[in-house]
């Protein structure tokens, strides 16, 4: 009898632990709510882990340096910005998870998600919860579908488009192969929209080629097929780590033609164990280039560097998110967001001032939005010269 | 369930079958208890309708890999068919039956039904072969379903459905037409059905269905197929029919899972982290921690290894070693034969038992 009394105690015990959990659980809510006197509390989401991981870290480390810049300068209208970073390992249903999470931290703002497929479902939350969301990064044309949501960086189809005109325009090249990768949402959404403006414009098409992200390492037969049609332009709608084992195949197989990508190849330098003069002279489309020479991006740059953090996250996604909190407090400052603001009552009165304000940042100067969400700024492109990325004309 | 007094224990498998029935009701007890109270952060709101649905998943696999005795990697393919299959029934249908009530249940059906239909015309060459042919069969079906539903894209309009591999301009659809699939970005827009309700109904229907087929007539075949193949087919079990139900019923099972997800989030795509075989060896990690064979422990695993990931969000980026370790640690416990036996001693079950048979001698007296 004893001995059961010992266990019926060790029951009891141990179910005041699950129930001392779950009730840390909402006191942790509560907490949040209090000390939103003062600040404001803006929470990111992104692929911190796996694959993605290099985007969601360059956004953590852009997003902390404006975070810190703004604290020290006074805040936004007087309220010092808490912010939080929490993984989405680039899965939806992860990215909603994280969500709930920052929620419960007491989130009032939303900058993200980093990719697109975790950003579609996501919205649907932000939606719910009328939550102010400014994506830094995720460019699908879907994303900005509700009146709450906003980008900083082009929609996909754009970036087709703009890539088709600057190669025609510039007269870059006439004959353009291009491989894709159509398991990807970002690829295939830019190859499709440059499938039509390349018409339009005049561009030929002479080879087309897919591959899909379980067969990224080896682009052999794409790269003969390639050769064979004569084209002068490989056009590659790709993320860099792809691109960087099909631009050492390439030259193993002696394929001299341009190369032309979009915002996806940034980074490509990076890649641990791809030798950078590959990469010579490969064009591709994005707002930022570390060494334009304009004072913005040196500020943001040597204030990067001064930071300390990794020169690898030195790239197009890190200006993206640094200019997203700038935007947020641009809006936040003209809307004169208070702290006691309930999320509902700060998402009315940001997504009102969005169409309002210019910011001029670091992926581009005079940006502006349209009630939709999208924004509104000229493409640049940069030239790979000499292992630096080099402000195109 | 025998309808004399108590005097008489329940037979063992119903007793355990009860107390499986009873921890899912429980809880769901306490979740709407602490729902009520007010005091449920968003992410235990948000994870209760994913672990409903792994672990129906996991109870659904366990009948093919604890029950049938055979090594399937490709569950998580079965839940693509029903997840896609539903989603296409619900995002054509979202105007016309505008409730949920009677959408959701067709949608429900419409994914099952696909994913068993999957199962069987899989099962029929597949289930030939046995252990480690069969695994990679599995998988490469998995990977086949993924790859197939990434790259389609199908639409609609006055002409009829359209359906291509190239992209969505070569559908040639006309003006009024609307995408279905569209590709790598797969469909957008089904309704968010699904909800802890009808989680927790769909699991308890789950776990009555299987249990009472892993007790029927059926279930003892299957079993001894799994015991002693020759000894089984020697007394005349018809080895294909027997498996093709088992199989089957557990695609089945595993395509409500898909509904229940596509239905949960409002974009569904197949990418390899929901649909790979990363998630096949993700449900066969909640069967083989749970217990192969063993319902119940399928459900406390798949619960467990899903919330730990978000539980451990504070710990940033070892969270994922974190999770690792615990895998470790729990796979010792539960396997460790000193600590086997020291819970056969101390064990609750243990306790119980005494206390049931002190009771059980006391009436008898």
């Amino acid at each position: 009898m004893k001995k059961s009394m010992r266990k019926i105690l060790a029951a009891v015990l141990a179910l005041t632990l699950i129930v001392g959990l779950f009730a840390a659980c909402g006191s942790k809510e509560d907490s949040g709510t209090q000390t939103g006197a003062e600040t404001i509390k803006i929470g990111a989401i992104g692929p911190l882990t796996g694959g993605a991981a290099v985007y969601g870290n360059a956004v953590k480390n852009g997003a902390q340096l404006a975070v810190d810049e703004i604290n020290k300068a006074g805040g936004i209208n007087g309220m010092k910005i808490e912010f939080r970073m929490e993984d989405d390992e680039h899965d939806a249903e992860k990215s909603v998870n994280a969500y709930n999470t920052l929620k419960d931290w007491g989130m009032q703002m939303l900058m993200g998600t980093v990719t697109t497929q975790p950003c579609l479902a996501v919205i649907n939350n932000t939606k719910a919860d009328n939550m102010y969301q400014l994506t830094p990064s995720a460019s699908g044309a879907d994303v900005i579908v509700n009146d709450n949501t906003f980008q900083v960086c082009f929609t996909d189809p754009n970036q087709g488009i703009a890539s088709a005109d600057y190669i025609a325009d510039n007269g870059i090249a006439r004959k353009v192969a291009v491989i894709y990768n159509s398991s990807d949402a970002y690829s295939s959404g830019i190859y499709n929209t440059f499938k039509s403006e390349a018409a339009a414009k005049g561009l030929e098409i002479v080879a087309t080629e897919a591959f899909t992200e379980d067969s990224k390492t080896d682009f052999s037969a794409q790269l003969t097929k390639v050769k064979s049609s004569g084209a002068e332009l490989l056009f590659l709608p790709i993320y860099a780590d792809a691109a960087s084992s099909l631009l050492s195949q390439a030259s193993k197989l002696g394929l001299n033609v341009k190369y032309f990508g979009c915002d996806g190849l940034d980074g490509i330098l990076d890649i641990e164990g791809f030798d950078g003069k590959l990469a010579e002279n490969v064009m591709l489309l994005t707002p930022f280039a570390a060494n334009a020479t304009d004072e913005t991006t040196q500020k943001f740059v040597s204030a990067f560097k001064a930071a300390g953090y990794e020169e690898s996250t030195l790239n197009q996604f890190a200006a993206d998110a640094y200019d997203a909190i700038y935007i947020m407090k641009a809006a936040a400052e003209k809307s004169g967001v208070k702290a006691g603001m309930s999320v509902s009552e700060i998402g009315d009165a940001m997504k009102g001032v969005m169409p309002q304000i210019t910011v001029d940042g670091v992926t581009g100067s005079g940006m502006k939005w349209l009630s939709t969400g999208e924004v509104s700024k000229t493409p640049k492109a940069v030239k790979i010269v000499n292992g630096e990325y080099q402000a195109m004309e | 369930m025998s309808s004399k007094p108590k005097s008489k224990l329940l037979k063992k498998d119903t007793r355990s079958d009860l107390i499986t029935y009873a921890m899912v009701l429980v809880a769901f007890a306490v979740v709407e208890i602490i729902q009520a109270t007010g005091s449920m952060t968003s992410l235990m709101r948000g994870l209760l309708v994913p672990l409903c649905m792994y672990s129906i998943l996991a109870v659904s696999l366990n009948l093919v890999v604890g029950i049938l005795g055979d090594l399937s990697l490709g569950h998580a393919g079965f839940m693509c068919v029903g997840a896609y299959a539903s989603s296409i029934f619900s995002v054509c249908t979202r105007e016309t039956i505008e409730n949920p009530w009677i959408r959701f249940p067709i949608a429900l059906l419409i994914g099952g039904i696909c994913a068993a239909i999957f199962g069987i015309l899989i099962g029929i060459p597949v289930l030939r072969l046995k252990g480690d042919y069969l695994a990679i069969v599995t998988l490469a079906f998995g990977e086949i379903i993924k790859n197939i539903l990434c790259s389609i894209y199908v639409g609609y309009d006055s002409k009829g459905i359209h359906m291509s591999f190239e992209s969505e301009s070569s559908l040639g659809m006309e003006m009024d037409g609307k995408l279905i699939i569209n590709g790598p970005l797969g469909i957008n827009g089904t309704p968010t059905d699904s909800n802890f309700i009808v989680g927790i109904v769909l699991l308890l229907i789950t776990l009555f269905v299987v249990l009472n087929f892993i007790h029927s007539r059926a279930g003892r075949a299957v079993m001894s197929l799994r015991d002693n193949r020759i000894a089984a087919e020697s007394v005349g079990i018809n080895v294909t029919k027997y498996k093709l139900i088992a199989f089957s019923l557990s695609a089945f099972f595993a395509g409500i899972a898909g509904v229940l997800y596509s239905h949960n989030l409002n974009v569904l795509a197949a990418t390899s982290k929901n649909f790979g075989y990363n998630m096949s060896i993700m449900i066969l990690v909640f069967v083989v921690l749970g217990g192969i064979g063993n319902i119940r422990g399928s459900i406390i695993a798949a619960c467990v290894l899903t919330a730990l990931p978000e539980v451990l969000r504070d710990l940033k980026d070892y969270r994922m070693l974190m999770y690792a370790i615990v895998l470790i640690v729990m796979m010792i416990i539960t396997s460790s034969p000193k600590l086997v036996s020291f819970r056969e001693k101390y064990g609750l079950r243990q306790f119980i038992k005494t206390k049931m048979a002190n009771r059980w001698t006391k009436e008898v007296q």
